[in-house]
């Protein structure tokens, strides 16, 4: 659970390196036009064999691992294509947040925007953090974002984040409204971008104007 | 003044705001959206009473779920993708927002579309909600992916809130040798860097390698330059890429052509510019490339051997190898060439372009697809499957046993019908060998266009400088 900013949780383990967001959220799951009904895809193949049955062997589907809510990840976590379905997923499915080496750029922000706590661990930590999810008796984790620290049996180590981000993690900032208190900053920028660059302005929008002429 | 890299020059010219050390309101010159990554930012938009502010900014494409069956009139017929089009369609009309719908006879790939039409010009920041926008980095333009709940807040203020990234250069002299192209160069690089090479990073791509490109092999280069975990990519415009730009633009005229030349002489980076990290490699030694694994840096010469896990440290990439090899069914280290493939699939925004289909002609002509394999080839836009028509391109890959299909994003992702089945081994000209990608359980082989061509004519994974010196 996350109360006041500490996120106590049962972790899994997934050892994969370079964890794409094709496998967290299989195409198959994209044809959506809301955000809903994306547990089911949420690392569909790993979860599920060809005829649909859960496979036993994949650690989400040990019965003791119900309830799971963290994620120990390997490094590169998240990368490939923009899909942020994959984000989505895995917080219809229960996951609060993910620890890894480091994560795909465009996942890292797509995660961010939607208060899916991201902690990046030396890989010593996260071997360690494994090894601990892998017992069932061992696999709670406290991380607090006051500290900034993540505890486990067998580690006890700090994080970094930027301040930015710990902020949207913290107060669950409405981003979109804070950049438009500088609408009016906004357009003065373009206008004195388009005097210095007008082949810029409404580039879109004439260029298919043009097009539908031709 | 303290010496800049591009990449600096770019994001200062549009930065509206410093909001921290590390964040930056960066003003966004085009967002190009899809069906797919868009409808859940247009509909938060509607929650929150929200407009699009700059329309003219924004252009989208139904790209990514467009069937390519042959024919006249293009029918989505599953109703989830079929709503998903309509869906854009309604949010551009409600907007303002140009749009390339389903049966625009232009339509197509977006990060093809784009630049063909003169949309993408040296300069320009750009972003899409689709990772491979580091395309527009051939023609000097920040381009990168974002995700949904960006896609919303461009459409919302025309900016995004941009984290800095750190400056990477990776300089190639020398000539790639014949039978060689720019996929297997940027194969190489990332083989050489790995996945994870260039995250956090900006790669500004410098040297002779890169100047002696076309500007559509640069598209390639950039492309992919995401398979190493960029965060975009970028090639200072030369005299080639403006030439490109400048015959797709004709609105940039008299003065304002003037103004342009002289603004886009500026962009490249400063004598002394200081980058994070620096890489070199040789051109003149690239062979072709191919991908064994499931992850783009999985990926070896035609001449090379798959790697052995026990010859690995333990650990990580050991365990990846041996994942990789379970998956593939390939043996550990056994030759990758004849290797059988039963599919081959020529298209993708990293080659879907007229002068990779020219390159696929030169390897067919003559020569017939072998038995037992499917080839399909999806031109990248409406624009290159009418050039290629007219180039008798069409009828020569046709004649030769290839489908020729309708444009779109196919099967490089697979969204849109065209699927492959388990246990299908295809040589593919897309950007991504991740495991399910093209079909659950199916395997992709990376390759270049003539490289594909090659394998389609001999069945397996086939060095195509043995094709050309039976050719000559």
């Amino acid at each position: 659970m996350r109360e006041r900013n500490t996120l106590v949780g049962r972790a899994a383990a997934l050892p994969i390196e370079n964890l794409d967001t094709d496998q967290i959220m299989p195409k198959q799951f994209l044809h959506g036009i809301d955000k809903s009904g994306l547990d089911r895809g949420l690392l569909y193949d790993l979860r599920y064999d060809a005829q649909g049955a859960p496979r036993a062997d994949f650690v989400l589907n040990r019965p003791e691992r119900a309830g799971t809510s963290i994620l120990i990840g390997g490094a590169n976590f998240g990368c490939g294509s923009s899909r942020e379905h994959a984000v989505w997923g895995l917080q219809q499915y229960g996951i609060q947040a993910v620890i890894a080496p480091s994560f795909g750029e465009i996942f890292y922000s797509n995660a961010m925007n939607n208060q899916l706590l991201l902690v990046m661990l030396p890989p010593a930590d996260i071997a360690a953090l494994m090894a601990d999810a892998d017992r069932p008796a061992t696999a709670e984790v406290r991380i607090d974002l006051q500290h900034l620290r993540v505890r486990s049996a067998s580690v006890d180590a700090a994080f970094g984040m930027s301040a930015r981000h710990r902020h949207m993690q913290m107060e669950g900032l409405d981003v979109i409204g804070l950049s438009l208190t500088y609408a009016e900053q906004i357009v003065a920028f373009a206008e004195g971008h388009w005097q210095r660059e007008p082949w810029v302005r409404d580039v879109a929008a004439r260029t298919v104007a043009r097009l539908a002429q031709a | 003044m303290t010496p800049r890299t591009l990449y600096r020059k770019l994001v200062e010219s549009h930065t509206v705001a410093t909001l921290d050390e590390q964040n930056v309101l960066l003003f966004c010159d085009l967002h190009l959206m899809n069906e797919y990554t868009s409808p859940q930012a247009f509909a938060g938009l509607d929650e929150q009473g929200r407009g699009v502010p700059m329309p003219g900014q924004n252009v989208a494409v139904v790209s990514h779920v467009i069937p390519t069956e042959p024919g006249v009139i293009r029918v989505i017929r599953d109703a989830a993708p079929a709503l998903q089009a309509r869906n854009l369609k309604k949010n551009c009309d409600r907007h303002g927002i140009a749009l390339f719908d389903t049966n625009d006879a232009l339509q197509g790939i977006e990060h093809v579309v784009a630049p063909e039409h003169g949309m993408i010009r040296p300069g320009m920041v750009v972003i899409c909600g689709d990772s491979h926008t580091t395309t527009y980095g051939a023609l000097g333009a920040l381009g990168f992916g974002i995700g949904t709940s960006e896609v919303e807040h461009v459409l919302a203020t025309q900016t995004l809130v941009y984290r800095l990234a750190q400056d990477m250069r990776i300089h190639v002299d020398g000539r790639l040798p014949t039978g060689t192209t720019a996929k297997d160069l940027v194969l190489m690089i990332i083989g050489r860097i790995g996945a994870q090479g260039a995250r956090g990073h900006v790669i500004e791509f410098t040297g002779s390698a890169f100047e002696a490109l076309s500007v559509e092999a640069r598209f390639t280069v950039c492309n992919m330059a995401v398979e190493a975990g960029a965060r975009g990519a970028l090639m200072a415009p030369d005299a080639r890429a403006i030439d490109y730009v400048l015959q797709r633009a004709p609105d940039i005229q008299g003065d304002m052509r003037e103004a342009a030349l002289g603004h886009w002489a500026t962009l490249h980076s400063d004598d002394g510019a200081v980058f994070d990290i620096e890489h070199r490699f040789d051109a003149s030694d690239v062979a072709p490339h191919v991908t064994w694994g499931t992850s783009p840096d999985q990926v070896i010469s035609i001449e090379g051997r798959i790697p052995l896990p026990q010859e690995q440290a333990a650990g990580p990439l050991r365990r990846s190898t041996e994942q990789a090899l379970r998956y593939t069914g390939l043996a550990a280290g056994a030759a990758i060439e004849g290797t059988p493939i039963q599919h081959v699939f020529i298209g993708s925004c990293t080659n879907a372009r007229i002068e990779d289909l020219r390159a696929v002609a030169e390897v067919v002509r003559g020569r017939h697809v072998a038995e037992g394999v499917r080839a399909m080839v999806v031109p990248g836009s409406g624009a290159v499957k009418q050039q290629a028509e007219k180039e008798g391109i069409a009828a020569l890959l046709q004649n030769a046993g290839f489908e020729w299909r309708e444009p779109g994003c196919s099967m490089c992702l697979a969204m849109n019908g065209d699927i492959l089945e388990a246990g299908v081994r295809c040589a593919s000209t897309t950007n991504r060998n991740f495991e399910g990608r093209q079909g659950r359980g199916a395997v992709t082989h990376l390759m270049s266009p003539a490289m594909a061509a090659a394998a389609a004519l001999t069945g397996t994974i086939t060095d195509v400088r043995r094709l050309e010196a039976l050719h000559a």
